[in-house]
């Protein structure tokens, strides 16, 4: 029984039976497997994060991207300045470096991206961790505040896209939002 | 040599006495009992505290009733993680561990007084805790991520907690000591130890990676420290916040080779092989917290891949070893017990009305199809983005916490209270039904959180309706449907709790005396004579096609499952 020694005093000269054996070998073959496939996706898959991450302090992103925002943000045909909800919207040239930021309880600001572009966005947090959570694609990713993560995302669909914040940030954390949008 | 050991035996124990129990045989010193009883006790008080806790997230995180306001909802949340997840599990772990070491050896505890300034310093640190969390100022969720500060008294209780923890774990290898040193028992240890053994071994570093992190961060708290590193900060506690779900791993493991001894006679297909699978999760398993860290920035993804594989799975293997040897084992000792015919009578014929048995039997299986699939598809480097911080994440982990190690925990409490306290179970008839309640609504909150997690629902989140965000969101109707049946779940689960509750307790107290003559379990243990004389095991020939049947299915769920999150993942926008 388990609850008492070994009835074998030499258990480990016992030989292991077929079936054992059998999902032994199976068990390990799917590990490899499994273990060389997160490999090989580095190489076959158009999906693998980025670890480009650079130290930065907090309020120098935020100006980054509050420059960022104010040169590329986005008009209408009259020349006015877009907003939605009241934060600018801003409409980076394609294959350009884009930012977002991270706060007490906002992603900022609105990006306006091309399908079938690529860009580097660059995102960080101003004050706590919070988790970007792109939906309803449903890519999410960690934010730190203090380090600087770069990712080039190529967005495959048109429409508007929500981010919302699934890392507990505090009492506003359910209020937390932004948004994406892309277009043809 | 027999007056020897004798003498050996009783004559060091001067203090202290010594029962046997006429039900399992097993020696029972004094002092062991008392801790058993006082860790397994305070292990109930706590579940029963972290249970409600957690009934009241569900029912605010269902949309059609929220419950809570948002304050009290993350407050409340805090306080569910700390109590079920560290004081339920590890007062439980460290009753094991007693019962590992001193009961299943026949062996007087070591240093019993320093067991009870261990249980003293556990009740301390939980009770801080909740103080701490009830106060308000540390509504930081149990993983309090810095820059996010708790009070001082939150860190510092934590500390408590893990120092007594860490003493009562060294009390149990004391005790292994002393066995050994006594000749309590002839050859190796029992297989169940062996089991205990590797908890042991890893919740010695879990607790010090948790003592690495926490001490400076209750130290930035005080203000002696400017600032914790975000980045630092998660792979260490992780270290403590992922390992110590192993700890969990290899004891409700060592309780399911337990339980299928006690109430069958099962008897491992090959101590070499369990034991080997033991010795994986003790090389291996406490990688694992690359798992939170696989959607961070700043770690490398070679740093990742080893990791979060428990190096290329084998801790992984190790479990699935178990998977096949837990069942293989009842599978014998059933056709040993005379239940032979088709590939299935050993388990329909089982004594699926023992909730010992029923309900080590329901956490076997929904820990590997439920908790164990869904934790190495969301520990797969690429696939983690698709479910990272989704309530899939917490659908994963009620599979392996709440299913797999909280029922086999209750499980083994039906053998605790009649072998420990010596007092029968009551209300036999509730007691039977108690496994299913419970493990139905266990397994309804893993599967449907991890359906609306798929669907992008956010965990430790107030309202997923969005109703105050700036930018309104709306989920699809479906992720309402699931929170929706998640809360029903958690209703049904917290009802096995409190039966469960209900029953030991009463039990404990009212339960009918078997430490009289003639007393009868309500529910028996195995009993040898209707034993067929064929032997199985290493030795003899051994057939079990139901076990293969049973592996079989779940192998063939675990590749579909991997693959189908591969196809989810390739339609994702892309990202390098």
């Amino acid at each position: 029984m388990a609850i008492t020694p070994p009835s074998n005093r030499l258990w480990w000269k016992e030989p292991v039976h077929g079936i054992e054996l059998g999902w032994i070998v199976i068990s390990f073959l799917w590990g490899l497997f499994m273990f060389f496939f997160m490999i090989a996706w580095h190489f076959i898959g158009q999906q693998n994060l980025s670890t480009e991450t650079y130290r930065i302090k907090p309020e120098s992103f935020v100006t980054k991207a509050e420059e960022f925002a104010e040169k590329y943000q986005a008009t209408d045909s009259a020349g006015n300045k877009l907003e939605e909800d009241g934060v600018p919207v801003v409409r980076p040239p394609v294959g350009s470096d884009i930012y977002l930021v991270s706060r007490l309880w906002e992603f900022w600001p609105i990006l306006e991206l091309k399908k079938g572009k690529s860009y580097r966005l660059h995102m960080s947090s101003a004050d706590w961790q919070h988790g970007f959570s792109l939906q309803p694609t449903n890519i999410n990713i960690s934010v730190h505040p203090g380090y600087e993560h770069i990712i080039t995302l190529t967005p495959t669909a048109s429409g508007t896209f929500g981010i919302v914040c699934n890392e507990f940030c505090g009492i506003g954390h359910h209020t937390m939002s932004g948004r994406i949008r892309v277009v043809d | 040599m027999a007056s020897i050991a004798d003498g050996a035996t009783y004559g060091s124990g001067v203090g202290t006495t010594w029962r046997t129990c006429r039900f399992s045989g097993l020696k029972i010193e004094a002092n062991a009992e008392a801790l058993i009883k006082a860790n397994a006790v305070a292990a109930v008080l706590f579940l029963a505290l972290g249970g409600l806790m957690g009934l009241m997230v569900a029912l605010t995180r269902w949309p059609a009733v929220q419950l809570l306001p948002a304050d009290w909802f993350y407050l409340v949340l805090t306080g569910h993680g700390a109590n079920v997840l560290l004081f339920w599990i590890i007062f439980f772990e460290i009753a094991v561990l007693y019962f590992a070491s001193a009961v299943v050896l026949g062996a007087r505890l070591a240093a019993p007084k320093i067991a009870w300034a261990a249980f003293i310093l556990m009740v301390v640190g939980a009770v801080m805790a909740n103080y701490a969390v009830l106060r308000g100022d540390s509504t930081v969720m149990f993983t309090s991520y810095p820059p996010m500060q708790a009070s001082q008294w939150f860190y510092l209780s934590l500390i408590i907690f893990a120092v007594g923890a860490l003493i009562a774990v060294f009390v149990f290898f004391g005790t292994l000591v002393v066995a050994k040193a006594e000749k309590t028992y002839d050859g190796s240890v029992p297989l169940v130890t062996f089991g205990a053994i590797t908890a042991g071994i890893i919740a010695v570093f879990t607790l010090a990676s948790g003592a690495i992190i926490l001490i400076p961060t209750w130290l930035w708290s005080l203000g002696l420290i400017t600032e914790i590193d975000t980045l630092m900060y998660k792979v260490i506690w992780w270290g403590m916040g992922h390992s110590s779900q192993q700890i969990n791993v290899s004891a409700h493991v060592s309780i399911w080779y337990a339980i299928a001894a006690m109430v069958l006679g099962a008897k491992p297909l090959s101590e070499k092989v369990s034991r080997m699978a033991f010795f994986m999760y003790i090389l291996f398993l406490q990688l694992a917290s690359a798992h939170h860290i696989l959607a961070e920035p700043g770690m490398s993804s070679s740093w990742k891949i080893v990791n979060t594989s428990y190096m290329m799975y084998l801790a992984v293997m190790g479990s699935m070893i178990h998977g096949l040897t837990v069942p293989g084992a009842v599978e014998a000792a059933q056709r040993r017990n005379g239940y032979t015919r088709g590939a299935f009578e050993w388990l329909t014929k089982a004594p699926w009305g023992n909730p010992a048995f029923a309900g080590m039997f329901l956490s076997l299986v929904m820990f590997g199809f439920i908790g164990g699939i869904s934790g190495v598809v969301l520990g797969t480097e690429q696939l983690n983005v698709l479910m990272h911080n989704t309530i899939y994440v917490p659908g994963h982990f009620h599979g392996t916490v709440v299913a797999g190690t909280t029922l086999a925990f209750m499980a083994m409490t039906y053998l605790v209270v009649p072998l420990i306290f010596q007092r029968d179970i009551l209300w036999p008839k509730l007691a039977r039904w108690q496994p299913y309640i419970f493990g139905l609504g266990a397994a309804g909150i893993s599967l449907f959180m991890m359906g609306a997690g798929t669907l992008g629902v956010p965990r430790r989140h107030w309202d997923i309706a969005l109703a105050d965000a700036a930018h309104p969101f709306e989920f699809p109707a479906a992720a309402y449907l699931m929170m929706g049946l998640n809360g029903i779940s958690a209703v049904m689960a917290a009802l096995g709790g409190v039966i469960f509750i209900v029953i030991v307790v009463g039990s404990i107290f009212y339960g009918r005396r078997l430490d009289t003559a003639n007393a009868r379990l309500t529910f028996p243990l195995h009993d040898k004579s209707r034993e067929a004389v064929s032997q199985y095991g290493s030795e003899g020939t051994l057939k079990l096609p139901g076990t293969l049947i049973l592996v079989g299915i779940f192998f063939t769920c675990f590749v579909l499952y991997y693959f189908v999150n591969w196809k989810y993942l390739s339609e994702l926008w892309l990202f390098r």
